[in-house]
């Protein structure tokens, strides 16, 4: 047998039915389902008089348009009222099971999944939602898709898909300290661009993806989506294993020693071909921070903002002097000198609890600088926030001037009532810095959770690395 | 879904690259719990000068005239043209709904997301894609009333002036959008092989049936 690469091998053991032109019919082991993606879906079921093929492979939770703050108030927007009952009057319909806003379990939902061992190795994972690409750290073919498609799996537990190419990122070596997994995947994207994914699946690899815990490597996998891939995955390990054995949704007694010995599979051969390989070196990356409109659009924090005079194409060079004028910078000015008006820590990049540790370490008795209006940490789900409760991290937040809200997407993209005001700036965990994306008008610089916290201090952004 | 079979329209160039769905309909307006009526918000932030909301009149709102979309010589255009990475970011199938609702029906780009590529398979919209040379030309040649005629078919475009130039998409996606098929009910075609699928899988991974 030849050797095959992860994703050859989670693929080849998904596929339902193959057609002529390569395209083929993939069974889905999981889908999680939130608020935004699935109503239209539902309704699509019930006009064609369907239900779900397998209700129990389904798992919902709302997560973007909940309120961060008191939950006992319900929420304010009648809108998104109305989209958070519709999930929950759906999910009582079709039987699916549904973590809602009073329960602990709450949260993002690709926080939340893995979080229950709802998301396991080996699985093929779909979301409506393009971060789903996060699950691929744990060994898994995890991709985002849009409503139709989520009906489509409620309806047939599979998918029509086209194979994607394989893309090997081999992260070298040892990343120094300071360093996290979001500089690393920052780092990438800058270099291979938020299209250079695009029609394949990336599988990391590497000591410094190895070296990671798991939550570091959601991190990465959750942003290969913003290099253009709609899967990440990283091999299993005795991490993931570890990470995996005894949460809820995991496999129990004889299933998990059955598990276990699958999924210690689940890597790439060795000799196994890619059709495109990059390899970065760990020890070269410094902490990243996004000037512009596009992830791609990043820097090393001692770096300058790029001159668009220096970019021989065209449409990049539009591009650039496009993103310079709507973030508000100039060519040439350092990172360091940019001030910041908010902080937001959270995200499904962002929001777990090794995140908060490495913000509140930053912060701890320290005070949030004076133009800082808003500096918001929002943890990934409940679980995560009792976490940190226990271990007092809410505590130092709230007396370094940030605030504790309850799980959700939050800021990530604003649409709950956390949001940026027009032209405001803001020091951010999470994914996306596109126009708009934080609130209309809003100004987005993506860095890592102990960069964001650090410029929470400061009031503008500083080298968490020498700086204490 | 609509079926695409041939279409002769003209286009509107919309000359970015990296446009993400994000700024194709902006998150407010996927509150909606509908599939219909996202044309109005269509391209939001770029088209209007003020902010918008779900379920807003926007037929009082102030233009931004600047945007192409407001030009007046290109009102009716049901073809896109645009630049590399179209419809990146976010998965919401809210923005090909906003397209298609807004009237295109056919987009031109050297390339596009993946997510949002397939997304418009499912909402009767093709999405061609054509080397960055041809896009460009394209982008010369257009002017208002600047018509070109898309035979799916034939996996041709024509333009003005008689030059074909051939473009490639899948079969099986061809198939389906050409007659305008439902996904789940030719799915539901292999509901056997489905079964045969779950009973071999069971054995190997008895966990995921419980």
């Amino acid at each position: 047998m030849s050797a095959k690469t992860l994703y050859d091998k989670l693929w080849d053991d998904h596929v339902v039915s193959t057609e002529e032109d390569g395209s083929s019919l993939i069974y889905i082991d999981r889908q999680l389902i939130h608020e935004v993606t699935s109503p239209q879906a539902f309704e699509g079921l019930r006009i064609a008089n369907r239900i779900p093929w397998r209700t129990a492979r389904n798992l919902a939770v709302a997560d973007h348009n909940v309120p961060t703050t008191d939950r006992s108030v319900g929420i304010a927007d009648p809108v998104s009222r109305l989209q958070v009952e519709t999930l929950e009057k759906n999910c009582a319909e079709f039987g699916i099971t549904e973590f809602d806003m009073s329960d602990i379990r709450q949260g993002i939902v690709h926080v939340v999944g893995p979080e229950q061992g709802a998301t396991l190795p080996g699985m093929t994972i779909v979301c409506g939602d393009s971060h789903t690409s996060t699950h691929g750290a744990s060994g898994a073919l995890a991709f985002g898709i849009g409503t139709s498609e989520v009906e489509h799996a409620l309806a047939t537990q599979c998918l029509t898909q086209k194979k994607s190419k394989n893309f090997l990122i081999k992260v070298n070596g040892y990343v120094s300290a300071g360093i996290t997994a979001k500089d690393i995947v920052l780092a990438i994207i800058g270099e291979i661009g938020t299209a250079g994914g695009t029609g394949y699946a990336i599988e990391f690899a590497g000591t410094a993806i190895t070296e990671l815990s798991m939550e570091g490597r959601m991190t990465v996998c959750n942003m290969a989506i913003e290099a253009g891939a709609r899967a990440g995955l990283i091999a299993v390990d005795d991490i993931t294993i570890d990470y995996y054995r005894d949460r809820p949704y995991a496999p129990k007694g004889e299933h998990w020693f059955m598990a276990e010995r699958l999924w210690h599979n689940l890597h790439s051969d060795p000799g196994a071909r890619f059709d495109k390989v990059v390899e970065v070196n760990a020890s070269l990356i410094k902490p990243q921070v996004t000037w512009g409109t596009s992830p791609e659009m990043v820097v090393a924090i001692d770096a300058k903002i790029p001159d668009p005079v220096d970019e021989f194409d065209l449409i990049k060079q539009q591009s650039i002097q496009n993103a310079l004028q709507y973030m508000g910078l100039e060519a040439g000015q350092a990172i360091t000198g940019i001030a910041i008006d908010k902080v937001f820590i959270g995200s499904c990049t962002n929001s777990r609890i090794e995140d908060l540790r490495a913000a509140a370490s930053v912060v701890e008795g320290k005070q949030r600088a004076n133009n800082v209006k808003l500096a918001l940490v929002v943890p990934g789900s409940g679980l995560i926030k009792q976490q940190a409760e226990q271990e007092g991290l809410d505590k130092i937040f709230i007396a370094a001037g940030f605030e504790w809200r309850e799980p959700g997407c939050s800021m990530c993209l604003a649409m709950n009532a956390d949001k940026l005001a027009a032209g405001e700036r803001c020091a951010s965990t999470s994914n996306r810095n596109f126009e708009g994306r934080q609130g209309y008008g809003g100004r987005t610089h993506l860095v890592s959770p102990a960069m964001a916290a650090a410029a929470g201090i400061a009031g503008h952004f500083v080298d968490v690395r020498d700086w204490a | 879904m609509q079926a695409f079979k041939k279409l002769i329209a003209t286009v509107m160039p919309l000359d970015r690259a990296n446009i993400d769905t994000d700024a194709i309909i902006p998150k407010q307006f996927l509150k909606s719990i509908r599939r219909a009526g996202f044309g109005p918000y269509l391209f939001d932030e770029w088209r209007y000068q003020d902010i918008g909301e779900p379920e807003m009149d926007c037929s009082q709102r102030p233009l931004k005239q600047e945007f192409i979309l407001n030009n007046a010589d290109y009102q009716g255009a049901e073809i896109l043209l645009t630049r590399e990475n179209f419809g990146c970011g976010s998965s919401r199938e809210h923005a090909p709904w906003a397209l298609e609702d807004y009237v295109f029906r056919a987009i031109i780009a050297p390339s596009y997301a993946d997510i949002f590529y397939n997304n418009c398979f499912k909402n009767g919209i093709l999405p061609i894609v054509l080397t960055a040379e041809q896009v460009d030309q394209l982008f010369q040649q257009v002017l208002p009333g600047y018509q070109l005629d898309i035979d799916l078919d034939a996996q041709t475009i024509t333009t003005p002036t008689g030059q074909e130039i051939a473009f490639d998409v899948d079969a099986s996606r061809k198939y389906r959008l050409f007659n305008g098929l439902d996904d789940i009910a030719l799915t539901l075609l292999q509901a056997d092989k489905i079964i045969a699928y779950e009973e071999e899988r069971v054995k190997r991974a008895p966990w995921l049936f419980v």
